[in-house]
């Protein structure tokens, strides 16, 4: 600890201690917390508490004050424990008989301060802490803590509830590790007292009829399992399985989703040679109702190594629903095992006509589980894609209305679903999940359709018509290409030209999510198929850019800004010009956008300028490269007045996207990496340096180095320092101060400095230029703005002078109030 | 009790209720689909229109050819529209005491019932539903008297020559008693006949049943009616909205505790949300004038057109139709707009707040003054001078057969940059567009109908509980369209009754009690006994007096002094017999006890036998039987007065009295 912070401390402490000075901000505490732990992570507890007598007093204060606050008491416990965390700190503070006093019955623990849920988390943490090394063990044997923490466990406050089972795994995982534990047997009877009582203590909760305190033992099981790697783990799951299995002979089970939670811990953990468990896994998705099954069913089907009997069966749980609602809107009796081995079964039937939650519940849990494990490399195999396509479509249809079912079961479910959002969002989303497959051709048909149907419904919400959108672009995009031909196949071509014109009446929706998703959409497949014939085709045909160009003007600004990009796409592939008049549209185009980047009051459409501009840049956008020169200029002109840190921020990025034109790309995308760098040949370079100055580019980049906002700086620190290395290497024959108004630009760069940006730079001779780039220390800048905002203000010093002078100040504000 | 069902139309309804001695007419819809079977009248002369051949039956008759047209494949009849009324036969509609209107689209057949049945009754309804009402039937009279049309078919209604006809016109119902348009000289007759109400006030019909409208959210001055008795309730739903749209929001509490609840104007299309339908309404108006296209949208001028100008007033800056022009053309267009403005009691709150800002409710009234907005008479006249194109027109009728409407579908029906918009839902868009086929125009349906739909009512039914619902036919089962959306009718326990026209329902409950007052002083001189906790009684004599429906117990008159005179003895023949009055008994007899009571008094030899009713006590010695039952006791001795005293005595000892 530096000598500073020891001479504040005494201060700090008498303030902490004092209950008329109430410390304002509880953040400090933490943060004091923090730097104790920094403290007495780096060197000795005890070394510290015997150079600042006054921690010790603090505590001893702490104990003896009636009226302190909550927070102090909580604060104290936990500082105890981060000194006591050293087994020599520990016997020290042992010695006063400090540690008893806080954490013993004497404490606050019998007191009215125990009252406050913020004493009880601290007494946790404190304890949390504090148990690191055996004497800790015979501490908190000694003080009955174990029991206390088991009461907690039942706390109304949920953090100290849930802070109290992680502390009991703690303390069992402490006294389970050391030397001996190898040697450990499962049957327990030489485990350490403490962990017997701990096992104990979840045994008789496990055979406990209240299932809060089935609960309870569950989780800490759940969390003994996640956390501890030890080969005790083993033991204990041996020793506890049978009470686990004797839960799931109760109807209904209790705590199922803890018992999921905790069989998946174990299932993680446990060697997969451990029949025994992959029975009661069986046996729970046997017990489980459908609803609470489809969990576990994942969970098992994500394991790596899992018997193939136990995946078949929980795959079909999570095909369950599925078969039944495909069984329910069958128009005849279909061929028989359509998922097969999952038939729907009563229990889940009844389930789904039970009440309208339960059935959304089980079909969006269904849906969204199945959707999961699509991509994933374990996904059980054969995957029943037809199935599955078709199961998705009947429930998109079942929520549209438009199926017809005969069945009762079928009707009933009609109903139930018709209209219901939730159903349609998982089901779409589902839908597009499945893309990745491939389907009969029938089916990839239907699919079409009912995205199309989906898509015209004047019924479908916003939401909805954004999750069809991108389920139809992922269709569109996975659709096959005509085998011998770039071109799109039949079946895609045709939707297209239905789906072009409910996109231009979506695109005059008002609603302006509809409008933004549209836009979204047609960016999308626009980027994908700007240069196929056919999209092109159609979309000219239609009457789609031009709506999209109308909307640049849209009243809501994200419809602005998707607007821009979309017609930034749609411009870059030569999609926005009219037929007659190609260029005379561009040009305006490319005006209009500019008219946003300095007009707009919003900042995401102007952002959105910029990423197409720099787009435009990088692609050589005809109109661009026509006179890019021009063009860079304007754009940072604009960029560099823009309020908003993003914009200048991309501004840097187009500048840096015409560096590279100029004078070659960068060696690496580090930022750190210019070490190597690779000097552009001296005429070239000359001329770019021209070019640079008369776009204006170094005044920008210089103004961006000394912006307000961090990542605007570290960016144009960056720009510079690649054109330094490509414009000046070291060793280069030219030489600073060549120039005869550098020291004036350097004078000006020093206000710019101090934050006076009034003044322009004036206009940059390439040489001057040079100089510059050699004379600012712009590794030095890169350091400093690597450090965070706050790197000053952190400083534990800081804090002890900002906690004290607070007390000072709390007083001058009450004043004030009068 | 008993429901007279005259109209077959569900959200057209025609009802009346006899209810205690009241006759009360629910509603008096006009149901105007049987117009669809006509011709349009055109404004213009129609060169189309005029020159249509006459149809033939199969075997080349002509004789119809002046009544019936064929156009574009359909058959219509060439004369004045005509409409279908309520039926007239079911009940003598001269006896009905009054009728209750809902809204204002539930009272086109006013004049037919109160000008021509013998109506001698009263009209109850509120002001705003009497004034937009007469704008509707104001602007009705107006589109059809403004196209006279010299002849009147009505060879093509006899039943034998009916029955050749093709499709719908064979299967028209009723024809024989289809009317042509009411004048406006009756309308005003009928409209005089109304007594203005305000809701949740009570009117008193003939003392026996209150009637009191609450609103229903509707539209304004829409209401649902409570019609109540002392111990019965009816509650008369017609439509109702629970969307917040312009006027106040539905109250629900009231109906609640009804023994039946009469449920009629759901909305039409219950799979269309009006949300959505709005939504899709700007969506396709804006694209089609964004390409240069005119839009019309044929409706009525009062509704929903104040909410759909109030979407567009929202929507037209942000969709860039700033300059696109709006008309509305209806001969009552200017009333309209004005009265939504001025109703301001009857508007939902928000609209209510804005009145004491000052502001106009409606922002309508900024449309009309930034001239985004422009409202004439008719085409006739300035908006000739005014017409700019692409725009967006608003005209009736909705079912396109007279109107401005007509003229704008001639005009524009050849061009597919245009789009007509169906928002009015009373029509089938395609009938309505029959006569105009073939058609280059886009035809968008948009029905916006903010009619609770089914599971609104579903929530309603659980929360007011009636015994019983009654509801037409066509609410108790799926559209036929759509048999498996058996979400799409009503589900109630016990099921609901359904009737359909020119059905008499027996309402399923009893009237079991009847309210009747006690006058102070007679109250005063009961004298009440307590005969278990919480009850007492007491006898009464009074004279009952019923006039009005009331019944009021009255002191009896003091009992006339003994004269021989037979004059006065003619005076007392009403005053009911005073003599001296024995207690009445109350209790029962514990047979146990009174065997022991009859043993202690010396009688020996006692016998008890259980019967069907109650027990019989056998005095063997005596010869005599006592025979109790719950409600009397007999003692049957052979003639011994001496001892069938002594055995009441007996008995009474048990019994209260008083």
């Amino acid at each position: 600890m530096d000598p500073e912070c020891s001479r504040l401390l005494p201060a700090l402490c008498a303030v902490l201690a004092d209950p008329r000075q109430p410390v304002a901000d509880d953040t400090c505490l933490e943060k004091l917390l923090d730097w104790f732990t920094a403290v007495t992570e780096a060197g000795s507890s005890l070394l510290l508490l015997q150079e600042n007598p006054c921690l010790v007093e603090l505590l001893f204060h702490v104990l003896k004050s009636q009226d302190l606050s909550s927070r102090i008491l909580s604060f104290s416990l936990r500082l105890a424990g981060i000194f006591a965390a050293q087994e020599n700190c520990f016997q020290y503070l042992q010695q006063g008989e400090l540690l008893p006093m806080l954490f013993g019955e004497v404490g606050p623990l019998g007191g009215a301060a125990w009252t406050a849920p913020a004493v009880r988390s601290g007494w946790i943490q404190g304890l949390r802490t504090l148990a690191q090394h055996p004497s800790a063990l015979h501490f908190l044997a000694a003080c009955g803590a174990v029991d206390t923490i088991f009461s907690l466990q039942g706390d109304p406050s949920l953090f100290v509830a849930s802070a109290a089972g992680q502390l009991l795994v703690h303390i069992l995982d402490l006294a389970m590790r050391g030397p001996a534990e190898g040697r450990r047997s499962p049957q327990a009877c030489d485990w350490p007292a403490c962990a017997q009582k701990i096992v104990g203590h979840i045994e008789d909760s496990l055979c406990s009829t209240a299932i809060p305190q089935v609960t309870q033992a569950l989780s800490v099981l759940t969390t003994a399992f996640g956390h501890c790697h030890g080969l005790w783990t083993q033991g204990l799951w041996v020793r506890l399985s049978p009470l686990v299995a004797r839960l799931l002979e109760k109807d209904p089970v209790p705590a199922s989703h803890s018992l999921v939670d905790l069989l998946l811990s174990v299932a993680r953990s446990a060697p997969s040679s451990d029949r025994g468990l992959w029975e009661t896994l069986a046996q729970t998705l046997s017990h489980l109702s459908p609803t609470q099954a489809g969990p576990l069913a994942l969970g098992i089907l994500k394991l790596q190594d899992c018997p193939q009997a136990l995946r078949t069966q929980a795959f079909g749980i999570l095909l369950q629903p599925l078969a039944c609602v495909l069984e329910a809107a069958a128009q005849a009796p279909g061929p028989p095992g359509l998922l097969e081995g999952a038939a729907g079964d009563s229990m889940t039937v009844d389930t789904l006509l039970s009440s309208k939650s339960a059935c959304v519940g089980l079909l969006c849990c269904a849906l969204a589980h199945l959707g999961l494990l699509q991509p994933l490399p374990q996904r059980p195999s054969p995957w029943p894609q037809a199935p599955l396509l078709g199961a998705a479509v009947t429930i998109l249809r079942l929520c549209s209305g438009s199926a017809a079912p005969t069945s009762d079961v079928g009707g009933r479910l009609c109903a139930i679903l018709v209209g219901c959002g939730r159903v349609q969002r998982a089901a779409l989303d589902f839908l597009g999940a499945l893309s990745q497959g491939t389907g009969p051709q029938e089916l990839v048909t239907q699919v079409f359709s009912v995205l199309l149907e989906y898509l015209v419904s004047p019924e479908s919400s916003s939401m909805v018509l954004k999750k069809a959108f991108q389920a139809t672009l992922r269709w569109l995009l996975s659709s096959p290409k005509t085998p011998g031909c770039c071109d799109l196949d039949p079946h895609t071509q045709l939707f297209l030209t239905e789906l072009l014109p409910v996109l231009q009446k979506r695109l005059c929706s008002p609603c302006w999510e509809v409008r933004d998703s549209g836009l979204e959409f047609l960016t999308q497949m626009t980027r994908h198929w700007g240069g196929q014939a056919g999209f092109r085709q159609a979309l000219l045909a239609s009457e789609v850019p031009e709506l999209t160009k109308q909307l640049l003007r849209d009243p809501e600004s994200y419809v602005r800004a998707s607007a821009v990009t979309a017609t930034g796409q749609l411009s870059s592939w030569g999609l926005c010009a009219s037929p007659e008049c190609p260029g005379a549209q561009q040009e305006s185009l490319l005006v209009e956008l500019l008219h946003i980047l300095s007009t707009d009051s919003e900042g995401f459409p102007r952002r959105a300028v910029m990423q197409v501009f720099t787009e435009w840049l990088r692609d050589g956008h005809a109109d661009v490269a026509e006179d890019a020169e021009r063009f860079v200029a304007g754009v940072l002109q604009a960029a560099s007045r823009d309020l908003d840190w993003e914009v200048r921020a991309q501004g840097l990025e187009l500048a840096l996207v015409f560096l590279e034109q100029l004078l070659g790309q960068r060696g690496s995308h580090c930022p750190y990496a210019v070490a190597l760098p690779e000097t552009a040949p001296p005429g070239v370079l000359a001329q770019a340096l021209q070019v640079l100055c008369r776009v204006q580019l170094f005044e920008f980049a210089f103004r961006a180095l000394f912006d307000c906002d961090r990542p605007v700086a570290q960016k144009s620190c960056d720009l510079l320092l690649f054109l330094r290395a490509k414009a000046a290497p070291c060793g280069s024959p030219q030489e600073a101060g060549d120039s005869p108004n550098v020291a004036s630009v350097e004078a000006t760069l020093q206000r710019w400095q101090a934050g006076e940006q009034g003044q322009p730079l004036g206009y940059l001779e390439p040489g001057a230029v040079v100089a510059l780039l050699r004379s600012v220390d712009l590794e030095g800048l890169r350091d400093t703005l690597a450090e965070s905002s706050d790197h000053v203000e952190k400083s534990p010093q800081s804090l002890l002078q900002d906690m004290l002078a607070a007390v000072g100040v709390l007083g001058e504000n009450e004043a004030d109030c009068y | 009790m008993k429901l007279y069902c005259l109209s077959g139309h569900p959200t057209l309804p025609c009802n009346v209720l006899k209810f205690k001695s009241t006759t009360i007419m629910l509603d008096c819809g006009l149901d105007m689909t049987s117009t669809l079977n006509f011709l349009p009248l055109p404004l213009v002369q129609s060169p189309r229109l005029s020159n249509l051949p006459g149809w033939s039956l199969k075997d080349g008759n002509a004789f119809l050819d002046k009544e019936l047209k064929e156009c574009s494949g359909h058959v219509f009849v060439d004369s004045v529209p005509e409409f279908c009324l309520p039926e007239t036969e079911l009940i003598d509609l001269s006896t009905v005491d009054v009728i209750l209107i809902s809204n204002y689209h539930c009272m086109m057949a006013l004049p037919y019932i109160t000008e021509h049945t013998g109506f001698t009754g009263t009209v109850y309804a509120t002001e705003p539903s009497v004034q937009i009402g007469r704008l509707l039937m104001e602007e009705l009279v107006n589109f059809i008297e403004r196209v006279p049309k010299a002849q009147s078919a009505s060879l093509w209604k006899n039943k034998d020559i009916q029955r050749l006809l093709p499709s719908p016109l064979k299967d028209a119902v009723e024809v024989s008693t289809w009317r042509r348009c009411y004048t406006m000289q009756e309308v005003n007759s009928a409209l005089s006949k109304i007594q203005l109400v305000g809701y949740s006030q009570k009117i008193e019909l003939f003392g026996a049943v209150q009637v009191t409208p609450l609103s229903s959210g509707y539209a304004l001055g829409s209401s649902n009616w409570i019609i109540q008795s002392h111990y019965e309730k009816v509650s008369y739903v017609s439509g109702s909205s629970l969307l917040t749209t312009h006027p106040q929001p539905m109250d629900q509490a009231s109906l609640k505790n009804s023994d039946v609840l009469i449920l009629t104007g759901l909305t039409q299309i219950p799979t269309a949300n009006p949300d959505s339908m709005v939504g899709e309404f700007c969506s396709n108006l804006s694209q089609t004038v964004r390409n240069g296209g005119n839009v019309l949208v044929p409706c009525y001028p009062s509704g929903v057109i104040y909410d759909l100008l109030e979407c567009l007033y929202q929507y037209i800056d942000s969709a860039g139709l700033s300059s696109i022009p709006f008309y509305f053309i209806s001969p009552v267009a200017n009333s309209s707009l004005e009265f939504s403005q001025i109703f301001a009691e009857w508007l939902c709150h928000n609209k209510q707040t804005k009145v004491y800002l000052p502001e106009p409710p409606f922002p309508h009234a900024e449309l009309i003054q930034t001239n985004k907005l422009k409202h004439y008479p008719s085409i006739h006249g300035d908006f000739s001078n005014d017409f700019r194109q692409p725009c967006v027109v608003f005209t009736g009728h909705p079912s396109l057969r007279f109107g401005d409407v007509v003229h704008f579908m001639e005009l524009w029906g050849k061009s597919s940059l245009n789009t007509v918009i169906f928002t009015e839902p009373d029509f089938s868009y395609l009938e309505a567009l029959a006569p105009y086929q073939p058609l280059a125009m886009k035809c968008i349906y948009c029905p916006i109908d903010t009619r609770l739909n089914f599971i609104q009512v579903s929530k309603l039914l659980k929360e007011v509980q009636p015994l019983h619902v009654v509801c037409p036919e066509q609410y108790t089962q799926p559209p036929p369209a759509q048999s498996h959306r058996i979400d799409l009718m009503i589900d109630c326990q016990p099921p609901a009754m359904s009737y359909r026209r020119a059905e008499v329902l027996a309402l399923p409950f009893k009237r079991r009690y009847e309210k009747i007052e006690i006058m102070p002083e007679l109250a005063d001189s009961l004298v009440p006994m307590e005969i278990k906790p919480g009850v007492s009684l007491a006898t009464v004599s009074a004279v009952l007096h019923t006039k009005d429906n009331k019944h009021i117990l009255q002191p009896p008159p003091r009992p006339a002094q003994p004269t021989g005179g037979k004059k006065r003895k003619r005076a007392s023949d009403d005053i009911p017999d005073c003599k001296v009055l024995k207690p009445l008994l109350s209790g029962s007899i514990p047979v146990e006890q009174f065997v022991q009571t009859l043993e202690k008094h010396g009688f020996s030899d006692i016998k008890v036998e259980d019967t069907a009713k109650g027990h019989i006590v056998l005095l063997q010695e005596a010869e005599t039987l006592i025979q109790i039952e719950e409600d009397s006791t007999h003692i049957i001795c052979d003639n011994d007065e001496m001892l069938r005293v002594r055995l009441r005595d007996l008995v009474l000892k048990f019994l209260q009295k008083f």
